[in-house]
């Protein structure tokens, strides 16, 4: 049995929001809640609250921000916090970073946290680069001779030598993420907090950015928690993954099983219908049905890999004497575009097609794309001159499942398997 | 699964819902003392560069002040300073009060002010408060060397005033000041949080403060004007800081020492019911705000 070096714990913890609470603001607020309470009517403000719940109206004055978050850290690891908005990982850095307290759980702790949850905080516009690079660092939990052992490193790091004794706000913004960012990266905690903070700064400071986290955890042994929508950037990074949805923790583990579990909550099918009124399209067509088809004839959103995928457009032509080209793209669940394939021999580039409802079917090979989720793209185009008349993304989706066969490209191995692809090709 | 130093007692520190009402955090407080002093550097710093006439706003407002009680109170009203030059006495009164009304002010919306930083990065929030009423001792430094100015001026004119050795026990009598104005200021900023309303009150409540203070009167004016009102004044502990100040460095008036006894117990009391309920609100003020 393997011994863990687990250098963080949380354990049960929720949070509870309590609706119409952030409503309420004045003393005469309250006092006329009383006065209402005390008559037996119901609470006049609570309405005021109740949108919180974003997508379904709830019966209770409560929402769980969080629920029951469990997982455990080892120390050296960098660990992604994937979600989509509302799913509660900000509220769960803000926990981690003590900046509120749960409602229940505990989070045990063998070392000092640091958070960056938004970059620049306590940043003084009128202070010079230096002057705030000391109070930044305070802020964040360092002294001051810390800092001072640290101030050449953290000014050479952020690129900013030249401004260094200007007040930072005649910096740009991309300047200030460096400086601020630098002077986190330097900091000394066994644990790092950090959101978003990649969002801003040109490609050359991102590529700095994560290379100093990769350095951090790896070089240094210590730990990075990692919130970010930029899943390149998760995971180039991150080694493992907590999936968060509505609150709760959906997954646990791989960043890689992670991220594709990111990616498959999207809401996904494997078959589309639109009505004429919305379907998507251009002046001339509308796009009607999209069905994904596996071997047989069935709809299927599931496919074995060593089977053909059939993808079948119907749309209606609503103005005759149209000549005209149909697109495909493929994304996968990291949303990198597999390939894009243009029907360029078509008839419909010659001969125009009649008013009514038309089908296009394009094939992808089995054995082709690896396992994983997909979403597909089509696209109505003309040539001379060339034109994309509409692009509609996420259409539609299929997952591939890999399987050990003498059928597939694995064959009989049953370990990892790299690569974006996974085409059958020849050996001579 | 079997975890290296599972025990409790290997862990650095839990965070848990409860926390302890009468915990003070003061150990961190102290950790984080390299932040307090950055705080009060930044705080001093940004004044001078952000006005153009910098700290001298600060010697305009209570020289301006000082004619203006002198005026009002001293000319028209007619109050009695003794043999002291009513201006030296209403300069020395709010040079004090000043430095109370600017640590209750300046403390009292730390929340609301800071709202952004809390709510991004943790670090005890009562160094926030501690730093404004440090830093505004600079204000009231540039305020009392003013005073000085004044009083050298009416001493050299023969005016009777005098320096009693007590005076080295002055710094002790702005330290209560501060600490009075800090513990009243935190109390309030909680209520803020909570309540708008109170911003208006310590606007007008100041003010009114003010007159049961014996800033612009001596102590025992009022025990002989009013008698019947002069418990006002009396359980004021502002009202014994002031006139022993005055006492102290203008000679007139009295001290009484159970006076000053109690305001020193009134005033930890205060800081410490303040700290508290600084401490109480710092925990879930970032949901409410």
């Amino acid at each position: 049995m393997s011994t863990k070096d687990i250098i963080l714990k949380v354990e049960n913890i929720s949070k509870q929001y309590r609706l119409g609470q952030v409503g309420t603001g004045t003393l005469s607020h309250d006092l006329n809640r009383w006065w209402h309470q005390v008559r037996g009517k119901e609470d006049p403000y609570l309405k005021v609250g109740e949108v919180n719940n974003r997508n379904i109206k709830g019966n209770s004055d409560y929402v769980w921000a969080l629920q029951d978050i469990t997982f455990e850290v080892e120390k050296g690891e960098v660990l992604g916090i994937i979600g989509k908005n509302g799913a509660g990982k900000s509220t769960l850095l803000k926990i981690l970073s003590k900046v509120t307290s749960p409602t229940t759980g505990s989070i045990k702790s063998r070392g000092r946290i640091a958070s960056l949850l938004e970059v620049g905080t306590g940043f003084n516009p009128e202070l010079t680069g230096r002057e705030n690079i000391y109070l930044n660092g305070a802020i964040l939990g360092m002294t001051k001779k810390e800092i001072a052992s640290k101030l050449d490193e953290i000014i050479e790091f952020s690129g900013c030598e030249r401004y260094i004794d200007t007040p930072v706000k005649r910096y740009s913004s991309g300047m200030t993420v460096r400086l601020a960012f630098a002077v986190a990266a330097f900091l000394e905690p066994e644990i790092l907090v950090v959101d978003e903070v990649l969002a801003v700064g040109d490609a050359e400071f991102q590529k700095k950015a994560i290379g100093k986290m990769q350095d951090i955890s790896r070089g240094e042994g210590r730990t990075v928690l990692f919130v970010s929508h930029n899943m390149a950037a998760v995971k180039s990074l991150c080694t493992k993954g907590v999936v968060l949805e509505y609150g709760k923790v959906v997954f646990s583990g791989d960043i890689d099983d992670a991220i594709d579990e990111y990616f498959r909550n999207a809401d996904q099918t494997a078959s589309r219908e639109w009505q004429k009124e919305n379907a998507p399209g251009c002046d001339f067509l509308k796009l009607l049905k999209v069905n994904v088809f596996a071997s047989g004839q069935e709809v299927s959103l599931n496919h074995s890999i060593s089977d053909d995928i059939k993808i079948e457009f119907t749309y209606e032509i609503l103005k005759e004497d149209q000549l005209f080209t149909h697109g495909f793209n493929l994304f996968n669940s990291h949303n990198i575009h597999i390939f894009s394939s243009h029907d360029k021999n078509s008839e419909t580039l010659t001969t125009p097609l009649k008013k009514g409802i038309h089908k296009k079917t394009i094939t992808i090979p089995g054995n082709f794309l690896a396992e994983g989720g997909y979403t597909c793209s089509f696209a109505i185009m003309r040539y001379n001159p060339f034109h994309v008349e509409f692009q509609q993304r996420d259409i539609v989706a299929f997952n591939v499942i890999d399987e050990v066969s003498t059928n597939t490209v694995r064959g009989n191995y049953s370990g990892h398997f790299p690569g974006v692809i996974r085409p059958q090709l020849n050996w001579e | 699964m079997v975890t290296k130093n599972d025990d409790k007692d290997a862990w650095l520190f839990e965070i848990t819902p409860k926390n302890d009402f009468f915990s003070l955090h003061l150990k961190e407080v102290w950790r984080y003392r390299d932040l307090l002093m950055l705080f009060v550097k930044r705080d001093v710093v940004t004044v001078y560069k952000q006005t153009v006439l910098g700290p001298l706003w600060y010697l305009i407002q209570p020289l301006l002040t000082s004619v203006m009680f002198t005026l009002i109170f001293n000319t028209v009203a007619g109050i009695n300073t003794g043999t002291t030059p009513p201006f030296l006495f209403n300069l020395a009164s709010i040079t004090i009060w000043n430095y109370f009304t600017s640590c209750l002010n300046d403390t009292s919306d730390t929340f609301k002010k800071n709202a952004s930083i809390f709510g991004k990065v943790y670090f005890p929030r009562v160094i926030m408060p501690i730093s404004v009423v440090v830093s505004n001792l600079l204000k009231f430094g540039i305020q009392f060397i003013i005073f000085i100015v004044f009083y050298i001026y009416f001493y050299c004119k023969g005016a009777d005033i005098s320096l009693s050795f007590l005076v080295l026990l002055f710094p002790l009598l702005v330290v209560l000041m501060g600490v009075l104005g800090l513990g009243l200021g935190m109390f309030i900023s909680s209520l803020v949080t909570k309540y708008r309303d109170f911003t208006y009150l310590i606007a007008f409540g100041v003010q009114l403060l003010m007159y049961i203070s014996a800033v612009v009167y001596p102590m025992s004016l009022i025990q002989e004007k009013i008698p019947g009102y002069g418990w006002v004044v009396r359980y004021n502990p502002l009202a014994y800081i002031v006139e022993t100040a005055r006492y102290l460095l203008l000679g007139v008036g009295e001290v009484s020492a159970l006076g000053l006894a109690y305001t020193v117990v009134v005033t930890i009391a205060v800081f410490f019911v303040g700290l508290l309920f600084f401490n109480k609100t710092e925990k879930r003020f970032i949901d409410t705000v």
